[in-house]
């Protein structure tokens, strides 16, 4: 005989008792002191899309890993739809949706297949389970291939049904580690949507990893900045640009002319340099004049090649806070 | 806005599925059914012909080769299809696909029997075949009709046996190439065993003792006495009772190892 | 040459060998039972062939897997010429199996092996090795190049094995009756070991034909690789 449980979304901000993630000074030390996560806390609520922005090796797929239970935390806490992730493990799994960095399917199951049997293991009756395939299958728009083994699928529509057999059982947390990396626009776009969709409409609570800036400013209601296992800032895209200023400038005039150049703009905002000479200036305030900078650079005999302007983003956040642009160290690795 | 009904999943619902998809990977695969049918038939076919002169070594124990020989054929088949298994064990490893199934509320000993589920079935498929071809080579079951039962029950253990040791050695080291590398190292099992030669009748002294230390000789006895002696307790007693010490073990120590997987600590 | 791959050709002769050996030595015994050098001596002239065509074997394992990398694209693109991408992986084998035969040999001489064979014998005896690591290396590779993927192992392996255990394995031709006593005789490499096990007993009238079959065999098989590299570059371009 069995127990059955029925959840309902409560419409507070609080996520602690139904729904939600929750997590004080989560640590995770591996073999030989590499402390891949180092005392991180947040907080998401039902409804909300947080995102954890970093690059590479800087410690979001081990935090997902340990808030979906995977992994132990080596100290601090976590809960996630209201239950611990350590001593109610079961309990948090039947409760959330995964999509993993790698979009582990088996070739020969077709789109159907997985369904099936995604809904029989978390519980779904014969029925349900055919309903539940149809609609998510329509939905994430894979009814024309559905019947092909996914060893024929393209990358995209890989990520597309992991998105959908993330979903069968109604998830209260959704889990999204990088899930557009290597995708096309369109497949983007799609996904995007629909993670819009299941918090807006479905009051889900999800939780997505990306390195890419864009899709952390478009899709996430508040971001957290990840950077070597720490989280170095926290808060909405806006709220975190707004820190950082109105605008940069960057001017290129040669490795030789740098020192005369860093001198110059460093009057007007925090400038530094870059290995390859060029010169960026975070401006103090949005009320500089552009006009003042060129004329200051002319007064001071640089031959400028190039000046460009940049609006704030989350690679400044990231700059501002470590010192190091995000979009290199996610090319570097 | 309501989320799900939260019910507990059925295991048996969950076993049932998980072995209908081992059956279909199992199915696809030629190294799975195919080879642990074929390859095993050909050796036992050549070596009928090849060991006839094995019925002129004084004290040979039966009059029919077939007698014999067919039980290297149910190792063997065993070992196949023992890899194969958890090859595929360890490719869901690889591949990730068994966290997806670890974030599922099903518990790992109904992962665990699924598989064995699988290798089960192709054991009633073998234990068929071989037997079908034993009688045909001129064997009889001296035990009768329930032995015949009893030759497919062992075909079955044997091989969920073998299957056991290789996921062992999947989990253990989460690759495929070291589930591979256990081909020769079972391959050695069983031919310095009483594969080829009844034990008493070997000569070399070193060879004898180490068949006698080998759990495979005892296997191969188990399945030798019902086609030549009929119903001998000690040696199905002693067969069946290693391969299912080796079986407990080894499976209980792959659930600890699956635990591991599932919640890395 | 993989480390792993490396163990296994000399570790399955040896178990073979062992087994033989060690378990059928009563087959000596039998009426009929026609060679003079003794049990051990009768079965190396197998297994040694046998370990010859495990090293063949394996060659086709490591170019199926340079497919299954990338490699192999790479070097048919680096090289317009077949012949010297055969005759790398064939070379493999015939060094894999020479040493593989070399740690038999030292095996069965420790273990009290009576052997006549003299320098000529001897020479003989590794050109039969040779031509067998050969036929057998550029059978696998030539099933490598056609199905390009470590899959197609049991494809290489098996119509080898059934072939060497078509041959007298455990007892002479003489005591060998039925079906398997009609197709020795149409076996080519029947008299390959036969000619080995005539080398052991220091004679070489039964070597010449072994060796002909042999190099029949040979030309083949280099057709069938050549043949097989060919398919292969189409796919790569």
């Amino acid at each position: 005989m069995s127990s059955t449980h029925t959840h309902q979304l409560q419409s507070h901000s609080s996520p602690t008792r139904s729904g939600g993630i929750s997590a004080s000074a989560l640590a995770r030390e591996f073999k030989g002191g590499i402390r891949a996560v180092d005392g991180i806390d947040l907080d998401v609520a039902p409804g909300e899309i947080f995102g954890l922005l970093g690059p590479n090796g800087s410690g979001k797929t081990t935090t997902v890993e340990m808030l979906v239970t995977l992994l132990l935390p080596t100290s601090g806490s976590a809960s996630v739809g209201g239950y611990d992730v350590v001593d109610n493990a079961g309990d948090v799994r039947m409760r959330i949706g995964v999509a993993l960095q790698e979009v582990a399917l088996d070739p020969l199951m077709t789109a159907w297949d997985h369904m099936r049997l995604q809904c029989t293991l978390h519980g779904l009756t014969r029925t349900e389970a055919k309903t539940r395939a149809e609609e998510l299958v329509k939905r994430v728009d894979l009814l024309d291939a559905a019947d092909r083994k996914t060893r024929t699928y393209s990358g995209g529509m890989k990520r597309r049904l992991d998105l959908a057999l993330a979903l069968v059982h109604r998830p209260e947390v959704l889990f999204l580690d990088e899930p557009t990396t290597g995708l096309d626009p369109h497949s983007r776009a799609g996904i995007w949507d629909e993670v819009r969709r299941l918090a807006n409409e479905e009051g889900v609570a999800v939780f997505l990893t990306t390195q890419y800036l864009d899709e952390a400013d478009a899709l996430a209601d508040r971001v957290a900045i990840i950077d070597r296992g720490h989280i170095v800032a926290q808060g909405s895209p806006h709220e975190l640009k707004a820190r950082i200023g109105d605008r940069s400038v960057v001017v290129r005039a040669g490795a030789e002319q740098a020192v005369v150049v860093a001198s110059v703009l460093s009057t007007f905002g925090h400038a530094s340099t870059a290995a390859d000479g060029a010169v960026r200036c975070q401006l103090a305030g949005a009320g500089v004049d552009l006009t003042v900078i060129v004329r200051a650079l002319d007064a001071a005999n640089v031959n400028v090649e190039s000046l460009s302007v940049h609006a704030p983003t989350l690679d400044d956040v990231f700059f501002a806070e470590t010192g190091r642009p995000m979009s290199l160290e996610s090319e570097a690795v | 806005m309501a989320f799900a009904v939260r019910r507990r999943p059925s295991p048996p619902a969950q076993f049932r599925d998980l072995t209908l998809r081992a059956i279909r990977s199992t199915a696809h695969g030629g190294d799975a059914i195919a080879l642990p049918i074929v390859f095993p038939l050909l050796i036992f076919a050549i070596n009928i012909e090849a060991l006839e002169s094995i019925l002129l070594v004084s004290g040979f124990p039966t009059g029919h080769v077939a007698d014999f020989a067919v039980a290297l054929t149910f190792l063997q088949g065993a070992l196949f299809s023992g890899i194969a298994c958890a090859s595929r064990m360890a490719s869901d490893i690889e591949s990730g696909f068994i966290k997806r199934i670890a974030l599922a509320p099903v518990s790992m000993p109904v992962v665990l029997g699924a598989r064995f589920s699988s290798v089960a079935l192709v054991g009633v498929l073998q234990g068929v075949c071989y037997l079908g071809a034993s009688l045909v080579g001129g064997a009889t079951v001296a035990a009768g009709l329930g032995g015949v039962f009893v030759i497919v029950g062992l075909a079955i253990l044997f091989n969920v046996t073998f299957a056991s040791v290789g996921i062992l050695l999947a989990v253990r080291t989460r690759s495929g190439e070291a589930v591979q590398s256990l081909f020769p190292v079972f391959f050695v099992f069983i031919m310095l065993s009483s594969a080829l030669m009844p034990r008493n009748l070997i000569e070399a002294g070193w060879f004898r003792d180490v068949a006698k230390s080998n759990a495979v000789t005892y296997m191969l006895e188990a399945i030798r006495s019902l086609f030549i002696r009929g119903w001998n307790a000690q040696a199905l007693e002693l067969g069946a009772g290693l391969a299912v010490g080796i079986l407990c073990l080894t499976a209980l120590l792959s659930l600890r190892g699956m635990r591991r997987l599932m919640v890395t600590p | 040459m993989s480390p792993p791959f490396f163990i296994i050709t000399m570790l399955f002769p040896l178990i073979f060998l062992a087994a033989f050996s060690g378990a059928l030595s009563p087959l000596f015994y039998v009426e009929g039972f026609s060679y003079s050098q003794g049990y051990t001596a009768f079965v190396y002239g197998f297994i040694i062939l046998q370990a010859a065509a495990f090293g063949g074997i394996f060659t086709g394992y490591s170019t199926a897997r340079d497919f299954d990398i990338g490699f192999a694209s790479r070097l048919f693109l680096a090289t317009p010429r077949r012949a010297p991408i055969i005759a790398g992986y064939v070379g493999v084998a015939v060094i894999r199996s020479l040493i593989a035969a070399m740690v038999l040999t030292v095996a069965v001489l420790v273990g009290g092996m009576k052997s006549r064979a003299g320098f000529t014998q001897d020479a003989l005896l590794v050109a039969m090795i040779v031509v067998v690591a050969m036929i057998a290396s550029l059978w696998a590779c030539g099933v490598a190049m056609r199905i390009r993927a470590t899959r197609g192992g049991p494809l290489m392996y098996t119509p080898i094995l059934v072939v060497l255990f078509s041959t007298p394995v455990y007892v002479p031709s003489n005591l060998l009756r039925g079906w398997l006593g009609t197709v020795i005789h149409w076996n080519p490499m029947t008299y390959m070991v036969e000619g080995a096990r005539s080398l052991l007993a220091g004679a070489d009238h039964a070597v010449g034909r072994g060796l002909g079959y042999g190099a029949v065999l040979l030309a083949l098989a280099l057709v069938w690789a050549l043949l097989g590299v060919r398919q292969a570059e189409r796919s790569t371009w």
